[in-house]
């Protein structure tokens, strides 16, 4: 890519929106997945009788094993929403950006 | 904090295949249903090879299976890299032993795949063309930055593989009845026909079927054990705990250290964003929409997966833990308890004959079987575009090999590869591999991972920084595995280790992180300036996808 091709981009407003709107997205999304999981490893690792608590009255199961599943759906379920938003909001400013281009590129 | 870890560093070495089976092994009697599916298995995996050989022409089509995976595909197919037969057989085994404990250790398996979405895949995707080298190098200096992001992928495979090959050999032995040797170079040779001819094309397609028959045999499995207890999951842990006592309910595990613990989760998440392998996989599909697709389903795959092997460990309990015909009565009248045949990781084999009989054991096998074949080749695959992308064609020549010598090159690469993959193999039947799996995960954690990763975000990295922290932390890495516990002591003989912690990760990634920045900021060479003054173009490339390479049609 070209200088002047990239001091075009800069120029275009759609360009900060996109990178401002896609890194605080991501940021907030990999530091709640980050406290989710430490969350869970240092309950573990400091107060594992929390996890030991049964579901309910003479029930074997533990709430652990509930909260351990929950901990793999949410995993699933932020790639989900992040990969909605930016195949279609992020890809939207994204193709405006490059039809704003067309015959430079 | 005992709990964190004692699963994390009991597991990761059992997990990736080095001591998948226990002890010596009985060879078995030839299991005919076994050897019948995975010829057919074989048989149609070869066609598909033949198929993929006549469209694999370039060197993109080689690397990259000419950029046209989907989204979904290539889910599937990183899915598959990541559940290998040691993966399968160790994680349902450490249910069967610890219970919970099980479930701990998969998840923190899981948890890096959405760090990968959010920050490395879509940069990759944009920068790259064949290897993460390619992006490393994007603005730094090709010669040395890609002869080091070589060599640490080089290390990692050949690491990777001989782990997947002992475990691979043993397990065979085990199944199939097959001889040591002669199983291991089964898988070499297999593993060559594929990659030499299919390329990644194959290699991938084999990837997605294996996943597809393992995931379909796991969900047979569940579904068995959960109809014995109408569904009620509450039942079958009741059943559980009266065999082997309420704890395997909650947290346990043996007693280790914190600075373990999240050394080893560092290992782990760095670790598998630094994987050669499964970087190279974000360049098989056409953009970077496709590349977000894949990380979303190959994470919908895994956790699916892992809750699978939940149900099975549990269920292996309940059928397969102090039934008679599984017992090792050589084993229990030495040592007694209730040992079963192969060790704790056979429990899901077993499972598979408690449910479905001969005939379903048969499939689990073969399944087992194509598992290692599909891990070797992307670990191959990986290996050889190191060779002849990197240092071949772009050190060697400058970028201007052409094609047909490259693809001479990286197919000579794959067959050496595929050779040394035999012969440590064989080498290493009766070594202590122990160590193997924790020293590739740490120098992908150490090396790859920061020069990639800082490549991609921070304007200052100087060619300098790379090579001096990407070294150290390589240098680094391989130092404190020798004078940790495994290697210092167990291995060497010697009474203390000098570095007390088994995974040195935490450390060996500090000091690389550390030692880029330092000699960075520090780097005032012509050079440096340029290359912070081309960050800008990389930046709106990696964001934009604007000139980054596409997918060629067929």
């Amino acid at each position: 890519m070209n200088k002047e091709l990239v001091d075009k981009i800069k120029a275009d407003p759609n360009y900060h929106k996109l990178v401002s709107k896609r890194s605080s997205f991501s940021i907030k999304l990999s530091v709640s997945i980050l406290i989710v999981y430490f969350t869970f490893i240092l309950t573990i690792a400091f107060k594992p009788s929390l996890l030991a608590v049964p579901i309910a009255e003479g029930s074997v199961t533990t709430i652990g094993v509930p909260i351990g599943i929950l901990v793999i759906l949410f995993a699933f379920i932020l790639t989900g929403i992040y990969t909605r938003r930016a195949n279609t909001e992020f890809d939207d400013l994204n193709n405006k950006i490059k039809n704003s281009l067309k015959g430079d590129i | 904090m005992s709990r964190i870890l004692t699963f994390l560093i009991f597991s990761a070495i059992v997990l990736y295949g080095s001591g998948t089976i226990e002890g010596e092994i009985q060879k078995q009697e030839l299991n005919m249903s076994a050897i019948i599916m995975f010829i057919m298995f074989v048989g149609a995996t070869l066609f598909i090879t033949y198929w993929a050989a006549k469209r694999t022409k370039s060197p993109k089509d080689f690397y990259t299976a000419g950029g046209g995976i989907t989204g979904f595909q290539n889910g599937m197919a990183i899915a598959g890299d990541y559940m290998s037969a040691a993966s399968f057989l160790g994680i349902s085994g450490l249910v069967y032993l610890k219970g919970y404990d099980g479930l701990i250790y998969s998840i923190g398996f899981l948890v890096g795949w959405p760090i990968i979405l959010f920050m490395i895949a879509e940069p990759l995707r944009n920068l790259g063309k064949y290897s993460f080298a390619d992006v490393a190098s994007y603005r730094l200096r090709q010669t040395p930055i890609r002869t080091l992001a070589a060599s640490g992928s080089i290390a990692t495979v050949i690491l990777y593989l001989i782990a997947q090959m002992v475990g691979s050999g043993k397990l065979i032995q085990l199944l199939f009845g097959l001889d040591y040797e002669v199983a291991v170079i089964l898988v070499g040779v297999l593993m060559i026909l594929y990659v030499t001819f299919g390329g990644m094309l194959a290699t991938t397609w084999v990837q997605i079927i294996k996943a597809f028959l393992l995931l379909s045999g796991a969900t047979f499995m569940a579904i068995a054990v959960m109809a014995h207890y109408d569904f009620s999951f509450n039942a079958l842990f009741s059943h559980a705990t009266e065999l082997k006592g309420i704890e395997i309910m909650s947290p346990g595990g043996l007693v280790s250290d914190p600075i373990s613990a999240i050394s080893l989760a560092v290992a782990l998440m760095f670790g598998t964003a630094g994987l050669p392998h499964i970087l190279m996989r974000f360049f098989t599909v056409s953009d970077a929409k496709e590349a977000r697709k894949s990380v979303f389903f190959a994470t919908g795959f895994i956790g699916y997966f892992y809750f699978l092997t939940f149900i099975i460990g549990f269920g292996a309990i309940v059928m397969v833990f102090k039934n008679p015909e599984y017992l090792d009565i050589a084993k229990q009248a030495i040592s007694g308890g209730n040992p079963i045949l192969g060790g704790n990781n056979m429990s899901a084999i077993h499972l598979s004959h408690a449910v479905g009989g001969d005939l379903f054991l048969g499939f689990i096998s073969a399944v087992a079987f194509a598992t290692i074949l599909a891990v070797v080749s992307g670990l191959t695959l990986a290996g050889a575009s190191a060779i002849s992308h990197d240092l071949y064609s772009s050190v060697l020549k400058s970028g201007k090999a052409d094609h047909d010598s490259e693809m001479r090159v990286s197919k000579m690469a794959t067959v050496a590869l595929g050779i040394v993959a035999i012969i440590m193999g064989i080498l290493f039947e009766k070594q202590n591999i122990a160590f193997v799996v924790g020293l590739a995960f740490a120098i992908a954690a150490s090396a790859n991972f920061p020069i990639l990763f800082l490549s991609m975000y921070w304007k200052k990295l100087t060619t300098r920084g790379a090579v001096y922290g990407g070294s150290l932390g390589l240098a680094t890495a391989v130092t404190l595995v020798i004078l940790g516990p495994i290697v210092w002591v167990d291995i060497l003989g010697n009474a203390e280790a000098i570095f007390p912690y088994k995974y040195p990760a935490l450390f060996s990634v500090i000091v690389s992180f550390v030692t880029i920045y330092i000699v960075s900021i520090n780097d005032n060479s012509k050079s440096a300036n340029e290359e912070r003054e081309n960050f800008e173009a990389q930046f709106v490339r990696s964001q934009t996808g604007i000139g980054a390479h596409g997918a060629t049609e067929h």
